[in-house]
């Protein structure tokens, strides 16, 4: 379980442009759920990611996670338990290695990094066998650097290190924003896949509103930094696109704009 | 002859320093001025125990030992203190002028008449007279390949790994649930500890420790990564470190060349920034690769 309690967070404080992002903002996930958010840009999704897994630091509230409170450790501790996609591209892989190396890397998670050597061979056929999923060819680039992977490429191959280990939260933040329909449609899938095999526990950041309505269990629509709507999975599904998109629009066009 | 001998001597000297710079400017993308202080802190060293006695290779691994502290002072100061990079090299640097005066006594300490570790009664039985115009040669190359292959051995582990991506995308160490400040902490000790390992053989090559002898070593360490990673952008099957090496002989080549042709040596420093600034505008400096947090 994972709690947010009474969570201030201002950006750019003590300056002219201060601007109060979350103001005692509360928000409980549950084990096992999978919680799609939308809203719309600028609505404080990539921060909300941000403060959960400690990027960015709050100004005052608690940080729950699986009755513990998290609120002052450290990012890379918490990513003992967490799993991460971001929605740029780029961060989720080391452009001037392999894909072979960065599958190595991502496998020895939770591992120590020792003089051990970094690629087992053995494991290879196995990554191999998980690249081969993507249906992106990626399976026969195992020597290629990263780094002239298109962007797309590369987000899907970011999923599958993120989630490679034993780990208990996936965030995940518009991980399908840069990859074409088809592609997009395989990797939600397969993300889809992996939430139920691996039981994570999930927030899903996207902007596309089918994905929102026809995957994960639960629903939040955020806008200025508040949750505007929850839906349960069976409110969830006797929404339509369309319903959700009004939703979306009246929203908007309450706070002006 | 005897030019070229000592142009590949004190080019393949400069190459073990090299190998540091390569990896804070080329892994780490850190550009890390530490190496001005640090080079001559081997140097400071290696005179200073070698004075008082101790073995000439135990000189290189204390000296070697100490540019890994060095290094660490770096890092903390970077990562814990939060300065910028540039700035926390600059710091150490100006520290260690002071420190490398302490430890050597004063600012000139010559060793002559010592066992150094091209000039010694074990090695003199081994290698034949008749090479002994090529024993410095054979020494400095013997340890730049030692540090050469144990530099590609160490990135091929799993904490290499994991060294070559904090420079790459520090994010990624993040959510591998490493400290990517350690593990920055860490490159910056190792290429100091090369980079004063550098020091240490040219203290004994000279046969003296002198106080301003590092001054430059960042940009002669620079101007060899760059020349020799770029000279073989295209050869993959060429390893960057060796590539390193070959930059750094080449950029002390020509170096000799310029001073051959009519320059003076106190020409050199402008000669080396021209060059510098040129080869830095051809490979167009560093880019900022990942945003953070997006
Ligand atoms: N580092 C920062 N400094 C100042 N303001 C910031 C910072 N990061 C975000 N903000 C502000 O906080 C608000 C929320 O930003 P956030 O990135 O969380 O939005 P988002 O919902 O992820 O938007 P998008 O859909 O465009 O990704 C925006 O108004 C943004 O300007
Ligand atoms: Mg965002």
């Amino acid at each position: 379980m994972l709690e947010l309690k009474n969570i201030n967070k201002y950006y750019n404080s003590g300056t002219v442009n201060e601007m109060c992002l979350f103001n005692n903002f509360n928000l409980t996930i549950k084990d096992h759920e999978f919680v799609s958010v939308i809203g719309s840009n600028g609505s404080g999704k990539t921060s909300l990611l941000n403060i959960i897994c400690g990027s960015i630091a709050t100004d005052s509230g608690n940080l729950i996670m699986q009755g513990s409170d998290i609120t002052g450790e450290k990012e890379f501790r918490r990513y003992r338990k967490i799993g991460r996609v971001y929605q740029n591209p780029a961060m989720g892989t080391c452009p001037s290695m392999t894909i072979l190396e960065n599958m190595s890397l991502a496998d020895n998670k939770g591992k120590p990094y020792n003089l051990g050597s970094g690629t087992n061979r053995k494991r290879a056929e196995f990554y191999r066998e998980s690249l081969r999923q993507l249906n992106l060819g990626l399976e026969d680039k195992m020597n290629v650097k990263v780094g002239s992977l298109s962007g797309g490429q590369r987000q899907a191959m970011a999923l599958l290190m993120s989630t490679m280990t034993p780990i208990e939260f996936l965030i995940l933040d518009e991980h399908t924003a840069a990859l074409d329909p088809k592609t997009a449609e395989t990797i939600m899938e397969l993300t889809d896949q992996i939430v139920k095999e691996k039981k994570l526990t999930t927030i899903m950041v996207t902007h596309n509103l089918r994905y929102a309505l026809e995957y994960g269990n639960r629903l939040l629509m955020m806008h200025q930094g508040e949750a505007v709507l929850d839906k349960s999975a069976a409110e969830k599904a006797e929404m339509s696109i369309d319903d959700l998109l009004g939703v979306f629009n009246q929203i908007s066009i309450e706070c002006g704009n | 002859m005897s030019i070229l001998l000592g142009v590949l001597e004190q080019g393949i000297i400069y190459a073990i320093m090299a190998l540091g710079i390569y990896i804070t400017y080329k892994i780490l993308d850190f550009p890390d001025l530490t190496a001005d202080g640090s080079f001559p802190l081997g140097a400071a060293v290696t005179a200073a125990v070698m004075v008082k006695g101790v073995n000439p290779y135990l000189a290189l691994v204390i000296a070697f030992a100490a540019g890994v502290l060095s290094g660490i002072v770096t890092g903390i100061i970077h990562v814990k203190l939060k300065v910028r990079d540039l700035l926390s090299g600059i710091i150490v640097m100006t520290g260690l002028y002071s420190v490398n005066l302490r430890i050597a006594g004063k600012s000139n300490v010559p060793i002559f008449n010592m066992e150094t570790i091209f000039d010694n009664a074990g090695l003199n039985n081994v290698l034949p007279e008749s090479v002994a115009s090529y024993q410095t040669l054979f020494v400095v190359v013997a340890v730049a390949l030692a540090s050469k292959f144990a530099l590609d051995a160490y990135l091929k582990t799993k904490s290499g790994y994991l060294l070559r991506a904090v420079g790459d995308n520090s994010v990624i160490v993040t959510t591998l649930a490493k400290d990517s400040g350690f593990v920055k902490i860490l490159g910056l000790a190792i290429a100091n500890g090369l980079i004063a390992l550098s020091g240490s053989v040219m203290c004994q090559q000279q046969r003296f420790f002198e106080i301003s002898m590092g001054t430059g070593t960042m940009v002669i360490g620079l101007a060899s990564v760059i020349i020799g990673t770029n000279l073989f952008k295209n050869f993959s099957k060429v390893r960057a470190t060796t590539a390193v090496i070959i930059g750094a002989v080449i950029y002390k080549g020509c170096v000799a060349a310029a001073i051959k042709f009519g320059l003076s040596a106190t020409d050199m420093k402008l000669v080396t920034a021209v060059l510098f600034l040129i080869i830095l505008v051809l490979s167009r400096g560093r880019v900022k690769k990942v945003k953070n947090n997006a």
